[in-house]
């Protein structure tokens, strides 16, 4: 990080669903834009730089669109900048923002993260064919089903954890009106007779396709205290830290890959986290298929090798457990891919700032926002506070 | 906006929302020199993985350089056509541009002399027997039909030796995982041995321990 202070002082999302079709790209991305802005009670022109981040091209079939989404974004005679880490293109985006204003370059910078899903299809993007190889690739769940697989057998966890995961995600969704799922219905029961698509992972605990935008206003230490003056909590930028590991080294683990140890260490050490478990109020974590809660509890520090499901179990993850996670309903009933990461961040500052609704936990002062992305290589994430870094 | 008058044929009709529009890219891709080596190999009906020094890991199939040392691959040792699979995934869901037939499993292999796994197709046993430690053989295509691609291995069955209990990912070596926090502490870049000074890793690994 660099040495100036950078908080969150406006947040905005559209609402998501299987297809917006009452918007373009460039109207879903405005929809995002216009509520963070009008949340930080600024306008277009009040913005010094503008950074966009997406997942892969292929997902809507448009080449490089940050390129026509330029005008559309205010960005015209103004740093523009695109990032792309895959699928923690949302955390790594907002992370890039930020140290724009660390930096000392900027005041004031707009940050937007998006994925139109039904405009292409991500299956077929994320399974185009490899010369020479048998075409076996089934998406993103083909591909970490055998991680989770090698997961359930080394922490020796019962097959329900999973299932868990996905009703305790899919009932925190029903308090979040700009959720894609709002599955009333939705029992133990129902999951446990969902159609198994990626043997471990049934379709109940897999994330939706969805169209829609993430925007954060960031601030420097002026604006931020600014907007304090005036009513407006800031959620303070504690720690930052992304990391990147090969996809294909023989001595990988791909189920708890130190790069997102490495990456959960750095940013704690940031933001004066000793006891992850004790210090963090809140936690947003990357969950695209349901078993990966335990995963990444065991990989950010929350549980110890093996424990992380028993955590799962115990309710300790639910909103009303000791460690709340992915109250906004998470990946599971939301995932617009590329804003997906952008989105936890953006839910782990809403809790500090205690602007939640219904889905508030009570006394938040630290909040994780946790993204990852590729084959479990691209890892991003950051700590908010109530209090100054 | 100036209102539009439709032809009476159109005026039921409901407006047009979106269009589908596929798009295609052919294009030319070079294998580069390690693939082409192991495609050769391939044709020969012989999987031969590349290292970079007689002591690091052997890389199947081979991408031209090891990650954990930053080394080109020059040593080339071929590798046995059993293997132990480590995971796998039984695909049930059709999506566009598949052409396999569901339900199939894919599996990760560790074919023996190699260490890294390969992701391949299970037949000749029930998809709901495939199991983690089981042994494999692979089963090529006609000679007539072998051609530089991994593909000339249909699939892999079942040997029918015992299973391999004991077999582990790389992380999983250690018990826990490379990214566990143990105790409470995280993991540092030093539970990974650096090949090239040897310090880090476990004495199993060859390092300090």
């Amino acid at each position: 990080m660099g040495h100036e202070r950078v908080a969150v002082v406006g947040i905005g999302q559209t609402k998501h669903e299987a297809t917006r079709g009452d918007v373009s790209v460039a109207g879903l991305l405005r929809e995002a834009a216009q509520r963070a802005l009008a949340d930080a009670e600024m306008t277009w022109t009040d913005v010094d730089a503008v950074v966009i981040g997406k997942a892969p091209d292929f997902f809507e079939g448009v080449m490089m669109p940050e390129l026509f989404l330029a005008d559309a974004l205010g960005c015209t005679g103004k740093p523009m900048f695109r990032v792309h880490t895959a699928g923690s293109v949302g955390g790594s985006t907002a992370i890039v923002a930020s140290q724009l204003i660390s930096a000392g370059i900027h005041e004031r910078v707009l940050t937007v993260a998006f994925e139109k899903q039904s405009e292409s299809e991500a299956m077929w993007a994320l399974s185009l064919p490899i010369p020479f190889t048998p075409p076996l690739h089934a998406g993103a769940g083909g591909y970490f089903a055998p991680h989770i697989r090698s997961y359930i057998r080394r922490a020796k966890a019962p097959d329900h954890i999973g299932m868990l995961v996905a009703l305790k995600d899919r009932q925190n969704g029903l308090k979040n009106p700009y959720a894609h799922l709002h599955e009333h219905d939705i029992s133990f029961d129902s999951i446990k007779e969902s159609m198994m698509l990626w043997d471990p992972i049934r379709y109940a605990e897999t994330c939706p396709s969805s169209d829609g935008a993430c925007a954060l206003v960031l601030g420097s230490e002026k604006v931020a205290d600014e907007a304090k003056a005036q009513g407006r909590t800031p959620a303070w930028v504690q720690g930052t830290a992304m990391r990147s590991e090969p996809t294909l080294s023989a001595e990988r683990d791909t189920v708890l890959p130190l790069g997102g140890a490495l990456c959960a260490a750095d940013v704690y050490r940031q933001a004066g986290i000793t006891n992850p478990r004790k210090d963090v109020d809140a936690v947003e974590m990357y969950v695209p298929f349901s078993w990966f809660e335990p995963m990444w509890l065991e990989n950010l520090g929350f549980a110890e090798p093996g424990e992380g499901w028993k955590m799962t179990e115990a309710g300790a993850t639910a909103m009303d457990g000791d460690l709340p996670v992915n109250m906004s309903g998470g990946v599971l009933c939301t995932n617009p891919i590329g804003a997906s990461g952008m989105l936890r961040f953006a839910e782990a500052a809403m809790q500090v700032r205690g602007t939640a609704g219904e889905h508030q936990i009570d006394g938040v002062r630290k909040a994780v926002g946790h993204a990852y992305g590729g084959g479990s290589q691209f890892f991003a994430m950051w700590v908010v506070g109530t209090e100054k870094p | 906006m100036p209102e539009i008058q439709l032809p009476a044929s159109l005026r039921d009709v409901e407006p047009v929302r979106s269009v589908r529009t596929p798009a295609q890219l052919d294009y030319t891709f070079t294998a580069g020199d390690a693939t082409s080596r192991f495609l050769r190999g391939i044709t020969q009906k012989k999987i031969i993985g590349q290292q970079a020094t007689p002591q690091s890991k052997v890389y199947v199939p081979p991408r031209g350089a090891d990650p954990e040392l930053g080394a080109a691959t020059p040593i080339e040792v071929e590798v046995a056509q059993v293997g132990t699979v480590t995971s796998f995934c039984v695909v049930n869901l059709q999506f566009y541009g598949s052409g396999m037939e569901i339900p199939y499993t894919s599996a990760l292999i560790l074919l023996d002399g190699a260490d890294l796994s390969i992701m391949h197709l299970i037949q000749e046993i029930p998809a709901d027997q495939v199991r983690i430690g089981m042994r494999v053989e692979a089963v090529w295509r006609d000679d007539a039909d072998i051609e530089p691609t991994l593909e000339s291995i249909k699939w892999f069955r079942p040997t029918g030796e015992p299973d391999d209990v004991n077999v582990r990912i790389p992380g999983e070596k250690r018990g826990t995982g490379l990214g566990s926090w143990v105790g409470g502490v995280a993991p540092t870049e030093l539970v990974v041995r650096n090949p090239r000074t040897g310090v880090g890793g476990t004495e199993a690994d060859g390092g300090e321990g």
